[in-house]
């Protein structure tokens, strides 16, 4: 089980370097140093917040991205290609196909942002010419960010599990715009009466909370983050992902594929 | 040659000769409406509206809008403006965004409170920012330093300032010299004494070179100043005693016993002009004086008003 669904993983990880989605690395890398040059011209005292700022912030888009518009096409591509009824012929279960998918896709934007974040620590040593302790802190944001991509590609899947392209993507990147707004769908909910109140609370706790993930501005302020927050995200990413994946599941093994 | 090759070549003509052909048109636009592109407009005012379309990004966010109050404030400036209208909304903007980019604070109040050209002569707008900014960082002393320091420099409020350096002076890891400021603020003492030593505290405390030229262009200005002002009194007292002006200023030097022809900071000497006005002999050296200055000068530039 384990080895077809780290065959699967591993053909969709290949698929996406050959669709040259490593590609955007080369704009990220532009984008930084271009920054890192400029800002210093351009602006006073924020050399080094711009460039955490930035580089997170595009580590982070970027990564959304790819993570929607790859995972979008996962299923459907398969069968447009028809290239699902191959591997669905070998002794391949179809939950196995999107856990395979997942794992594919989440590795592919792990190893991106690896890369990038190569490249941001990079373009900080170039602003600072030099490492501090509070550096590190980095680390625990670009953690999050892939925790954020788990979600979002469990999401993509769900949705490319029984919708087209097109909608999956509409479906995928609205979640992520109303996710970050998690924390004022709460208290919406918090001052709504009745059945809207009942409602606007499933709502709140049914979407991805990713105002929690986002720790950008406050680690480029070197204030430390709590390990207490760290362990919650941990667990919530990895709970809501098989939540979305486990929908993905329960749809696709019902889906009608002939 | 190939067909394809003709194409190539064809192709790579048209692509240069419309890039060429773009950029000169644009620069002739750009010719014909100067100021379009930094145009008075702000087409989202509400810092609430940007903080939630800025998805979470609100820190990437506040870096641009602190760069493009830099850039609003520098480019006016440097035509010395006499309004700044979009100034304060842009601080206000970017502190919201990031409420702990603490540059925007320091080096906002001290664009916001100058009169004008020098700043936007909006020292209330000042205050009301450094006091967001030490709600939303009570720790750090520097911004109770600014505070006070707009508080006296441009209002010569001597209440509020000795209050707020006072406050600061119980900040952990406060600089001894607040507590100077304090009481000095109090007792209303040496008006020249006090503004040399708030300048040199700036000069001595930031790392900032740009921090570091405004302070010394504000010392030269005091010196500028406080020379006058003891010229002028000198003409005065001579006028009093004599019942008529100086012819020059050999025989002020002479009557008041200076030990030589007074100068400024750059070595020129003073002016004395016929109707007994002492004057610097090149104004545009001291940007931040206040004495010493011909009847309706104006800086070089006057491009905006």
């Amino acid at each position: 089980m384990r080895a077809r669904i780290a065959h699967i993983a591993s053909n969709t990880f290949r698929e996406a370097v050959r669709d040259r989605v490593l590609y955007n690395l080369i704009a990220f890398a532009l984008l930084l140093s271009g920054a890192a040059i400029l800002v210093g011209q351009i602006s006073i005292e924020i050399e080094k917040l711009v460039v955490i700022n930035l580089g997170l912030t595009a580590v982070s888009l970027f990564g959304v991205v790819i993570a929607i518009f790859i995972g979008i096409g996962l299923v459907s591509k398969e069968i447009e290609k028809r290239t699902l009824y191959t591997v669905l012929s070998r002794p391949v279960r179809r939950w196995e196909f999107i856990v395979g998918k997942f794992f594919g896709l989440a590795g592919t934007l792990v190893v991106n942002t690896f890369f990038m974040a190569i490249g941001v620590f990079a373009a900080l040593f170039y602003v600072s010419h030099k490492f501090v302790r509070a550096d590190a802190l980095i680390l625990v944001a670009l953690y999050f960010i892939i925790l954020q991509f788990l979600i979002i590609c469990s999401l993509s899947l769900l949705f490319s599990s029984f919708s087209s392209p097109l909608l999956s993507a509409v479906f995928a990147f609205s979640l992520f715009v109303i996710g970050s707004f998690a924390e004022d769908l709460r208290n919406f909910a918090g001052m709504a009466h009745g059945a809207l109140r009942w409602l606007t609370t499933c709502a709140a706790y049914l979407v991805p909370n990713f105002s929690a993930f986002n720790v950008i501005t406050s680690i480029a302020h070197e204030q430390p983050v709590a390990r207490q927050l760290i362990l919650q995200n941990t667990l919530y990413a990895l709970f809501y992902a098989a939540m979305a994946l486990s929908g993905a599941v329960l749809i696709f093994e019902r889906r009608d594929l002939k | 040659m190939k067909q394809r090759q003709k194409t190539a070549i064809v192709a790579s003509a048209c692509l240069i000769v419309s890039l060429a052909a773009s950029s000169f048109l644009l620069h002739r636009t750009d010719q014909l409406r100067p100021q379009a592109t930094l145009d008075e407009v702000l087409f989202l005012s509400s810092p609430r509206v940007i903080k939630r379309a800025s998805l979470g990004y609100d820190g990437l966010m506040a870096c641009i809008y602190w760069t493009r109050a830099v850039q609003y404030f520098g480019y006016r400036h440097h035509y010395y403006a006499a309004s700044y209208n979009l100034l304060a909304p842009l601080l206000e903007i970017t502190t919201h965004l990031d409420p702990q980019l603490v540059v925007a604070y320091e080096f906002g109040s001290s664009f916001l409170a100058p009169k004008p050209p020098q700043g936007a002569g909006q020292p209330e707008r000042a205050i009301e920012l450094m006091e967001y900014g030490i709600q939303n960082n009570p720790d750090n002393w520097r911004l109770y330093y600014d505070l006070g320091f707009v508080y006296y420099m441009e209002l010569r409020d001597y209440k509020n300032a000795a209050e707020t350096f006072e406050r600061g002076s119980h900040v952990p890891n406060a600089h001894p010299f607040l507590k100077i400021f304090a009481a000095q603020m109090a007792q209303h003492a040496g008006e020249y004494e006090t503004a040399r030593m708030l300048w040199s505290a700036t000069y001595q405390t930031t790392q900032d070179q740009q921090i570091k030229q405004n302070a010394i262009d504000h010392l030269r200005a005091l010196h500028v100043d406080e020379d006058v002002e003891h010229l002028q009194q000198a003409v005065t007292r001579l006028g009093e005693r004599t019942g008529r002006l100086p012819a020059s200023m050999a025989e002020l030097v002479a009557a008041e016993g200076l030990p030589g022809t007074p100068v400024d900071p750059d070595g020129h000497p003073y002016k004395l002009t016929s109707e007994g006005r002492i004057e610097v002999r090149v104004p545009d050296d001291f940007p931040f004086a206040t004495k010493g200055l011909p009847p309706g000068y104006k800086p070089k530039y006057q491009a905006f008003q």
